[in-house]
């Protein structure tokens, strides 16, 4: 249906604050692409220019080639649903989502027709004429989502559509709208910072930092082959260590492991699940801290000599004890040298 | 195992109770005397209540052209005064609450000066300039005076108003395709509109009832009601003159707070102040 394309969009507010810094992105025909950073990352100022309620300073925005940068939010051809609804409250369901069609002169009979599809579609059937403030929020987020998807966009646009509302919602929820959005084949950009959802809905994966792009990739690839330390710790659990590398063995304090890369200074960054912890009777490289059973695994927090924390996956929680000494044996990890990674290990976890 | 669950039983609040009796005493007890006097024919010293009950001081008031007169002339004052202070204020306040503009917030401050000072000396000042002006015993000279009067309120309570209107609204209307200006009369006035109501209301009611500016200004000429109340309670022998005008002048009044309870829905009169 649609193509989106963002080439080198900076957004400056104010004397040298760069909110979105050389930004670059191929939304292709029906994926959905998530924009997944910390607050202030600017993720919501990049939806908001493709939606029209900025503008960069500088950069394209091209939807099928067609440049977007100085056409007014209404004449471009994105329907954005906001973290807070904004549905109109002096306007019932029916006249939220058909507000858009009535705009566009359209016969009643047609916008009935297409309000009731779209209805239906969401699962609001029957809720025409309940007042917004009779629904719940998952109900309300629906009548937003249903206010976009009417008018037919080539780009839906959704900013942290399920923050303010309870995890258990949010995860149907999100499950909802991943099979409408494959359903329509809607070209659509999302905005989170939980990496659940994320990781659960997107086909790429956009993590941002400071305006800049981190690493673009598919979710499998973001978890399994973070680029640089920042995706690495942002993508689930990851234990970063920080040492030094001399003679080809990567070294803090008692804890060594060997690493053929030049020396200098690394961060080894290793997943609880690839971290495995064996007792010793010898010098010890850690010492158990605590042990947390979760049933189906357990997780043993660790304490290096010097303080530094970090976490192993264990099958047994009854295996551990609160200072007990431990070696560390990491199955796979990656090393990183001025936020590059320098080593990978392929070994199978 | 189950804890015993113990009931508080609401105690009396005395507090509350008090409150209760002494605003009642304050605020209750002199209208029902007034109310008393307004459908009495006879009521003599020492007599608790009035020996006689009756309309011959209604029928007595209604027939005098003076007091249709005064009615005519406070109605059409404060509408005219409401209707052009709306098309002034509205515009204005939605600048005060969009828009950048230099000394924004002086000028905003600024509306406050007009109650700030003893009103008396104010008004007088200026009908020294409309007497240059021959603005005095003028029905226009009076809605200006007027005017300045509710300023205040029809400035202040809808800039809260248009500040309240959530922008993300706005901007999903314009997602949708409505433009500047069609969102804003569908989706900024109606939001803003309860607490605009409001504000309207408030401007009328105070101008209804406004004595110093007419007087000093509108006199000789313009009498308006509360005016000829005033000078029938201070020259008429007969008490229920005015106490039957001041009963007429609560109809406007009776009729806002229906109004406002039907139009007002939930706090969006709190919200107009900012609360």
């Amino acid at each position: 249906m649609a193509v989106l394309d963002i080439k080198g969009v900076t957004k400056q507010f104010g004397v040298g604050v760069r909110a979105v810094d050389g930004f670059a992105l191929t939304v292709g025909d029906g994926e959905l692409v998530c924009l997944l950073g910390p607050s202030g990352s600017g993720k919501s100022t990049l939806l908001r220019m493709v939606g029209g309620f900025e503008t960069p300073t500088t950069g394209s925005i091209t939807i099928d080639g067609e440049e977007m940068i100085n056409l007014p939010p209404e004449r471009r051809p994105t329907g954005m649903v906001f973290q807070s609804h904004a549905l109109w409250t002096h306007m019932n369901v029916f006249n939220n989502i058909a507000f858009g069609l009535k705009l566009r002169r359209l016969p009643r009979e047609e916008i009935r027709q297409r309000v009731d599809a779209v209805m239906a579609l969401v699962g609001l059937g029957g809720y025409g004429s309940r007042q917004t403030h009779q629904l719940s929020g998952g109900q309300q987020q629906r009548v937003a989502l249903a206010r976009s998807l009417v008018l037919e966009p080539k780009i839906l646009l959704l900013d942290e559509p399920f923050a303010s509302l309870d995890q258990h919602l949010r995860e149907r929820l999100r499950e909802e709208v991943r099979d409408i959005q494959q359903r329509l084949k809607i070209t659509t950009l999302f905005v989170t910072h939980g990496q659940d959802e994320a990781l659960s809905m997107a086909d790429r994966i956009v993590v941002m930092r400071d305006g800049k792009v981190e690493q673009v990739a598919p979710p499998a690839a973001l978890y399994r082959e973070p680029e640089t330390p920042f995706v690495a710790g942002f993508i689930g659990t990851m234990n970063l260590i920080e040492g030094q590398v001399v003679d080809g063995t990567f070294a803090r304090g008692t804890f060594s492991v060997p690493l053929p890369v030049p020396d200098g200074p690394a961060v080894l960054a290793v997943r609880p699940e690839a971290l495995e912890i064996v007792p010793t009777s010898g010098p010890a490289v850690a010492k158990v801290h605590r042990v947390t059973d979760y049933g189906t695994h357990a997780i043993v927090d660790l304490e290096l000599p010097d303080g530094l924390r970090i976490k192993s996956m264990v099958a047994d929680a009854r295996a551990w004890m609160a200072e007990q000494a431990v070696s560390l044996k990491p199955r796979a990890f990656a090393a990183y040298r001025d936020n590059h990674v320098i080593n990978r290990t392929s070994a199978a976890s | 195992m189950a804890e015993p669950v113990l009931i508080d039983r609401p105690r009396a609040d005395w507090t509350g109770i008090g409150l209760a009796i002494v605003l009642t005493l304050v605020i209750i007890f002199p209208l029902v005397v007034v109310a008393l006097w307004a459908f009495t024919n006879v009521w003599r010293y020492p007599s608790i209540l009035p020996q006689e009950f009756g309309l011959r001081y209604w029928t007595q008031t209604l027939s005098r052209p003076d007091v249709w007169q005064s009615i005519t002339t406070s109605v059409s004052l404060a509408c005219s005064v409401t209707v052009i202070s709306a098309i002034i204020c509205l515009p204005a306040a939605f600048a005060f609450a969009r828009l950048q503009f230099p000394f924004r917030s002086i000028l905003f401050f600024s509306f406050i000066a007009g109650q700030a000072f003893p009103k008396f000396g104010l008004l007088v000042a200026i009908a020294g300039i409309f007497l240059g002006l021959n603005l005095i015993g003028n029905f226009w000279g009076v809605v200006l005076i007027q005017l300045v009067g509710t300023l205040l309120y029809m400035i202040w309570i809808p800039v809260a108003a248009f500040q309240g209107v959530d922008r993300r609204m706005e901007e999903a209307a314009r997602d949708v395709g409505a433009s500047p200006l069609r969102v804003f009369w569908s989706i900024t006035l109606p939001q803003a509109g309860p607490t605009i109501g409001a504000a309207v209301l408030l401007t009328f009611v105070n101008t209804f009832y406004e004595t110093e500016g007419a007087w000093l200004i509108g006199a000789p000429q313009v009498h308006t009601m509360p005016i000829l109340m005033i000078s029938f309670i201070n020259n008429q022998p007969v008490i229920q003159y005015g106490a039957v005008l001041s009963v007429i002048l609560w109809i406007p009044s009776f009729f806002a707070l229906l109004f406002a309870r039907r139009v007002i829905s939930g706090g969006s009169f709190a919200r107009g102040f900012g609360a």
